[in-house]
């Protein structure tokens, strides 16, 4: 029992950082961007490099990657989206090419093997009420609480932040005010991407640095936008935490190869009870008319 | 005409078939013109029909078989255009070819039915399939229909790998046709009806309405149509057209397993349609030729193989637009020559 | 004509987050009648028809057509009962000839029951409406896609898409905006044979002198509560039309 609910709270708050990246740059400029697995992937797979290679300690390696894939990401935008904004089936279409373009050239090239690991911010593991639970597992718990509170204070709090918002609220009306929305949008496209380092960072200590993960990431990304609602950070949350503890449970009382299929199960459900998510606030139409 | 002025040379440009294509009943009147106009839509049929026929004879196995998969992603790429046109952006087409060839092959190898009956029903219940699952997303805003296509077949592979069902990694086995003309020709015969039905079907006012739907569907809504209801049909149409594709390969290969749920059979399509221009299928035949042909020819990169289609892909949605079909079009109705100033 | 009224809305109410558009609104429209709303900028008269045809939900307040609870309709389901309207931001299919763009609501179920046409045919009975809307028939303009049409042109060929659903009653949002005068002379010539017919038809408007002339009763909306309702010319001299459109009169002076 006290696994259950301990392994869910990880799990989850792994769900919600894995996500976190994805959401916030749609919230922001409304562009799905599929190729999130492909940063995450990027992001562990130069630090690995950095770490071993170059031998750098891990703090400098995953700062260096952090900006690289910042980097990256506004540079994306600047190149690729721009000048296509607006146009649903052609950002789609590019960001998911850009995507699978790196992570199949890492697939192919070779150079991420099945035996690569990244290290864990703090090894070991510790005991809790007879249960051992790796270090890592709790920081992803603390790095998902500060994430969320800083994400938190910076739109609220800041100017850069209130422009976040305001772009998030009604993009035309924030270009009227000045704000210039093509700036804003790269930035939150380079934010997203740094999210999904920090992602990587935090999760693939757990197992294996690998082609799949970029995947597999993108796949809880979306699971948890579909669950929870996308764009609204509550939304975000609390689908990380259904999708959390239902694969939790399913794992403990079935076993964890039932996580995948659990999770297929619950976006059917979701879509065919309440499609836009449980704190989904899809008045579709009053959006548009 | 315009003219331009190049030296001893200038450029003209003729516009060819004007008369015929303005001049309606009157374009009978000469086998030039009627030549002008049928022949690219008589040519490519010829070919398509003949190839199988002349690959096998001359004993070229390979290509022969190749022209079955060309046919099989022709019509994966049509299904994944009629979808475009009416809105519905799918990354995951991949998902109704894998639920057609399952059900296809399940139904072959654990009840023993035979082909003749596996395929209509699975392309029937992958039709089904798709449809329901994919419901919730048509009343959302258009990216819930991209992302959940993209995460569904990603999904399925994993569950399935995990759980062993219907047969895990090594997947179903499935019987295979008669002869290589029975599966050729019903690929080919079913390319041609997708091909020229669906050119019907979108030219028909259910069509008109259809991809007006693509274009603005409060419009639609405000013009007293049920724009979910339409978008369920042509949802179910397409579906069930990928899916059927799904049970062709099936039964080509004589197996169904994870890799029918494949990115490949997700990314193809896009790549096909957005290379070779979409709105009329006929870019869609063209990408998706072009693609296959180029599939084999690069056998030897492996999987680099679909980084270089994505690759394409996103080169021709931010440069290129239109895709190569409207292009050839464009040239062949109008051409320029270099004609000598007197 | 019964004496039931073909429209009836009780209390409508919609909020925005902290934002009021709509505010206890309730009127009532007899058939045949001509009921113009009009109102300053950001009063909620979009907001009030877009209530009443079912593209929003309302907090609070019901719709009844023909007596019928429509207010949880969905919009196609309100233009099957007989409702039609425009919309304010014009929204065409741009890369549709205009005759094809008239074709989709002949696709309808309630023009399908009505004129139960075959394929081929609806493009004549588009025609027909454009000429109706002022379209020169024997041109080449039915055919030119709707994108380059003269903004005159393209309201007009709004109120032909709503006109191909044979409505009973038609709903107008700023149908003017954009419009020359003498497109709003001949536009108004049209609504006015459409009137002679016995078509029920609400007009929101910000060109009120038009409708002053043709409107059986004005409506005037502000911060999206109806503060005048009755004949028009009563209306439009009232203190609060003045006071909605001008400032009130502390700020005059």
């Amino acid at each position: 029992m006290l696994g259950v609910l301990l392994f869910g709270l990880t799990n989850s708050m792994g769900l919600a950082l894995a996500a976190l990246g994805f959401s916030f740059v749609f919230g922001i400029s409304g562009i799905a961007n599929f190729a999130y697995g492909a940063f995450y992937l990027l992001g562990g797979f130069i630090t690995y490099i950095l770490l071993n290679s170059a031998g750098f300690p891990h703090w400098v390696s995953a700062v260096i990657s952090m900006v690289t894939i910042f980097f990256l990401g506004t540079l994306m935008y600047k190149v690729a989206i721009q000048r296509i904004r607006g146009a649903m089936l052609s950002e789609v279409i590019v960001t998911m090419g850009l995507g699978v373009t790196i992570i199949e050239i890492l697939r192919w090239s070779g150079y991420v093997r099945h035996n690569q690991y990244l290290p864990s911010f703090v090894p070991g593991s510790i005991t809790i009420g007879g249960l051992g639970i790796e270090y890592q597992r709790l920081i992803i718990v603390g790095i998902g609480a500060i994430l969320f509170l800083l994400l938190w204070l910076l739109t609220r709090y800041t100017k850069i932040g209130l422009a976040l918002r305001a772009m998030s609220q009604d993009e035309l009306t924030a270009l009227s005010l000045g704000i210039n929305n093509d700036r804003i949008a790269m930035l939150a496209m380079g934010i997203g991407s740094l999210l999904a380092v920090v992602a990587a960072l935090a999760i693939i200590p757990l197992g294996l640095l690998n082609i799949e993960g970029a995947y597999e990431i993108l796949i809880f990304a979306l699971a948890v936008g579909v669950l929870g609602g996308l764009g609204s950070t509550t939304g975000i949350i609390v689908g990380a935490f259904v999708l959390g503890y239902t694969q939790s449970i399913a794992s403990t009382v079935l076993g964890p190869k039932w996580m995948m299929v659990v999770t297929f199960l619950a976006i059917v459900l979701v879509l065919l009870i309440k499609p836009s998510g449980i704190f989904g606030k899809q008045k579709e139409l009053e959006e548009r008319v | 005409m315009p003219k331009e002025d190049t030296g001893q040379f200038r450029r003209e440009r003729i516009d060819r078939g004007i008369y015929a294509r303005s001049s309606d009943i009157f374009a009978l009147s000469s086998w030039r013109e009627m030549n002008y106009l049928l022949l690219p839509r008589i040519l490519p049929v010829v070919i398509l029909l003949a190839m199988p026929l002349a690959l096998e004879l001359a004993g070229n196995e390979y290509w022969a078989k190749v022209m079955v998969i060309l046919a099989i992603m022709g019509i994966m790429a049509m299904s994944w255009d009629l979808l475009r046109m009416a809105g519905m952006f799918s990354l995951g087409q991949g998902l109704f070819f894998g639920l057609g060839s399952y059900v296809a092959a399940s139904l072959n190898h654990y009840l023993e039915w035979p082909i003749i009956l596996t395929i209509p029903i699975g392309t029937i219940a992958g039709a089904i399939l798709g449809t329901v699952l994919l419901l919730g997303t048509l009343k959302l805003r258009g990216i819930y229909f991209a992302m959940v296509t993209l995460a569904f077949p990603l999904l399925l592979v994993r569950a399935i790998q995990a759980t062993n069902f219907m047969g895990g990694t090594e997947g179903v086995k499935a019987a295979a046709f008669p002869d290589y003309w029975t599966i050729a020709y019903l690929a080919i015969a079913a390319l041609l009806v997708c091909f020229f039905g669906l050119r019907r079907l979108m030219n028909s006012d259910w069509g008109l309405v259809a991809r007006a739907i693509g274009q603005d569907d409060i419009a639609v809504t405000a013009s007293g149509i049920d724009v979910t209801w339409r978008k369920i049909q042509v949802l179910f149409i397409a579906s069930g057209i990928a899916a059927f594709a799904g049970t062709l390969m099936t039964h080509f290969l004589m197996y169904a397993g994870l890799s029918n749920f494949s990115l490949e059979y997700s990314i193809l399509p896009v790549a096909s349609v957005v290379i070779g221009g979409s709105g009329n299928f006929a870019g869609a035949l063209l990408g998706s030729s072009l693609l296959t042909l180029a599939t084999e020819a690069l056998r030897a990169l492996g999987a680099l193989r679909i980084a270089i289609y994505s690759l394409l892909m996103v080169f021709f949605a931010l440069m290129v637009r239109e895709g190569i079909f409207p292009y050839l079009e464009r040239r062949y109705h109008q051409f320029e020559r270099k004609v000598k100033v007197d | 004509m019964s004496a039931e009224p073909i429209l009836k809305v009780t209390g409508l109410s919609k909020h925005f987050g902290g934002v009021t558009a709509v505010d206890n609104v309730s009127f009532e429209l007899k058939e045949g009648e001509f009921l113009g709303i009009i109102g300053p900028n950001g009063a909620g008269k979009t907001t009030l028809l877009n209530l009443i045809t079912g593209f929003l939900k309302p907090d609070s307040g019901k719709v009844y057509y023909r007596g019928k609870n429509i207010t949880a309709l969905k919009p196609h389901k309100i233009c099957e009962l007989g409702m039609a309207r425009t919309l304010q931001m014009v929204r065409p299919f741009y890369n549709l000839p205009a005759f094809k763009n008239v074709i989709i609501p002949l696709c309808s179920p309630r023009s399908l029951k009505f004129s139960g046409s075959q394929y081929g045919e609806r493009d004549d009975i588009a025609l027909d409406y454009l000429e109706e809307v002022g379209f020169e028939r024997d041109s080449s303009v039915p055919y030119k896609p709707a994108g380059v049409l003269p903004h005159g042109y393209v309201k007009r060929l709004e109120l032909a898409r709503a006109l191909a659903m044979q409505p009973d009653l038609l709903l107008l949002d700023e149908l003017f905006s954009g419009m020359s005068m003498s497109e709003v002379a001949s536009t108004m010539f049209i609504i006015e044979r459409l009137r002679a017919k016995g078509m029920s038809i609400i007009m929101v408007e910000h060109r009120v002198k038009e409708l002053v002339r043709v409107a059986d009763r004005l409506l005037l909306l502000n911060f999206g509560a109806k503060i005048v309702e009755g004949k028009p010319i009563d209306v439009i001299s009232s203190r609060e039309a003045v006071e909605a459109y001008l400032g009130s009169s502390q700020e005059v002076e």
